[in-house]
């Protein structure tokens, strides 16, 4: 292995602190009687993810360069899907940057499959969490992530149709972030509300986190987790040196502690105090907005895209719980795909090139625009299926008692006595 | 309203690909994708309303 290739797996071992510190968020943005219940569907969704990727995601992601379908549009090769054998078969897995783009690809469909679980906390259950999370690592994350990362359609917009460098995504802003938002999303479409949440005329009653600790200690936890997505993704799909890392991570920091202190500033003012789970939500949108740009923009333009994203999380999360009616208890929506998109928009506007290209902006909203009218009726019909095929939100009795006690026969904190809250 | 939601939102993309590749411009392209960005939001804003809670009504 070259020096560049352990560097980019030593990125890559702390990936999995990301999908960790999601899991923590999740849980403590959720009630007490649901703790053990979200920490069991972090983990089960994670394997669930892998395994749906290896046996057949990375057959049809691919890498840049390999076996490929392709369509002849207007003159113009378009290559929408890879053509790998299922399951890894003959993949050398040797420390080639195929091979290392394998294991960052298994880990980021976990995480993507994880992030619904944050829109469908308190009512979702673990069986149809995994089968939704085998449909989004098995299909619609990597058919997506086949344009962006290998070397499929979107990727080649620059060279077929001169739009900048193609579009462009170096830590995962779109494959991982939009499109597991865009899920979370149609999961809180299809699982309606949470009993009790828009108890008066329709209005919502605020039903807080249970552990603000938790929460908080986890945002330590995804920042080393996104360091080593944004750095590694940065390495393996847009060609970053690895001295690139130290300006890869400076920008990923400066964009989260931007966003906490804009979400700090804001809830400040509104509410009198800074809230804690808001902060927390802004902290990891701001890092979810630096991951398509971190490779291509200055300290400063960091700062504003940070600046911006945490301004967009705090009034999106109000926003999509009312008047839009959606209930999404760990604001996956706002924090993954609001600021997922805004992050992709960002690098059209604040990206700067050696060779000057124009038109990266517009290639920038051709995939979202493509995230928004394909990636959303594609994940929410796949979703949809399931629900009628197996129903995905729990019985009421079961959020009566808690998805602990009802999905798995014992609480997390047995010790506490545990409240009706309707 | 929410199944044309969501043709609005593919028609959408399918006119911002029509752009990029029918059109030879950048001001011509990026017109006419916004104008295809502007249908998405359109259908978007319709499932929107197909998911909302009627008002009053109790969850």
């Amino acid at each position: 292995m070259t020096p560049a290739s352990i560097l980019c797996l030593f990125f890559i071992f702390l990936v999995p602190l990301a999908p960790a510190g999601l899991s923590l968020i999740n849980t403590g943005l959720g009630r007490s009687r649901s703790a053990a219940h979200a920490m069991l569907a972090s983990l089960c969704v994670m394997a669930v993810g892998a395994i749906a990727y290896a046996l057949c995601g990375f057959a049809w992601q691919g890498f840049a360069g390999g076996a490929a379908h392709s369509l002849r549009v207007a003159g113009k090769e378009w290559n929408w899907i890879a053509a790998e054998p299922l399951f890894l078969w003959g993949r050398a897995l040797d420390g080639s940057p195929a091979s290392l783009a394998v294991l960052l690809q298994m880990l980021s469909a976990g995480l993507a499959a994880l992030i619904p679980l944050g829109s469908g906390a308190d009512r979702w259950r673990l069986g149809a969490s995994c089968a939704s999370a085998a449909l989004l690592a098995g299909c619609t994350y990597p058919l997506f992530a086949h344009w962006v990362w290998g070397g499929g359609w979107l990727a080649q917009l620059g060279a077929n149709y001169g739009l900048g460098h193609g579009f462009l995504d170096a830590g995962g802003a779109s494959c991982i972030q939009a499109v597991g938002g865009l899920t979370a999303l149609s999961v809180a479409w299809i699982l309606g509300p949470r009993r009790g949440k828009y108890v008066m005329h329709g209005m919502p009653a605020a039903i807080p986190g249970h552990d603000a600790v938790v929460v908080v200690f986890a945002c330590f936890l995804t920042l080393l987790g996104w360091l080593g997505l944004n750095a590694a993704g940065a390495m393996l799909f847009t060609g970053a040196e690895p001295g690139r890392a130290v300006l890869i991570a400076t920008n990923t920091t400066l964009s989260a502690a931007a966003a906490v202190l804009a979400t700090a500033a804001i809830t400040g003012v509104r509410f009198g105090r800074p809230d804690a789970s808001l902060c927390a939500n802004g902290w990891v949108g701001g890092l979810v907005a630096s991951s398509a740009a971190c490779d291509f923009v200055t300290p400063a333009a960091a700062v504003a895209i940070g600046l911006a994203a945490g301004v967009l999380v705090t009034f999106t999360v109000a926003y999509i719980e009312w008047p839009l009616s959606i209930d999404d208890p760990g604001g996956a929506i706002s924090v993954h795909a609001a600021s997922g998109l805004w992050g992709l928009l960002a690098l059209g506007i604040f990206a700067r090139f050696p060779d000057g290209i124009p038109g990266q902006w517009l290639a920038q909203l051709v995939g979202i625009a493509t995230l928004i009218g394909f990636v959303l009726p594609l994940t929410y019909s796949l979703n949809w299926l399931l629900n009628r095929l197996y129903s995905q939100r729990v019985a009421p009795e079961g959020e009566r008692q808690g998805m602990d006690l009802y999905e798995l026969g014992a609480g997390a904190y047995p010790e506490f006595v545990t409240h009706n809250e309707e | 309203m929410k199944l044309l939601g969501f043709l609005l939102l593919v028609a959408g993309w399918a006119i911002v690909l029509a752009a990029v590749v029918l059109l030879r411009t950048m001001a011509e392209r990026g017109m006419f994708a916004m104008a295809g960005f502007g249908v998405e939001l359109l259908g978007f804003t319709l499932v929107v309303r197909a998911h909302r809670l009627p008002r009053g009504k109790t969850e």
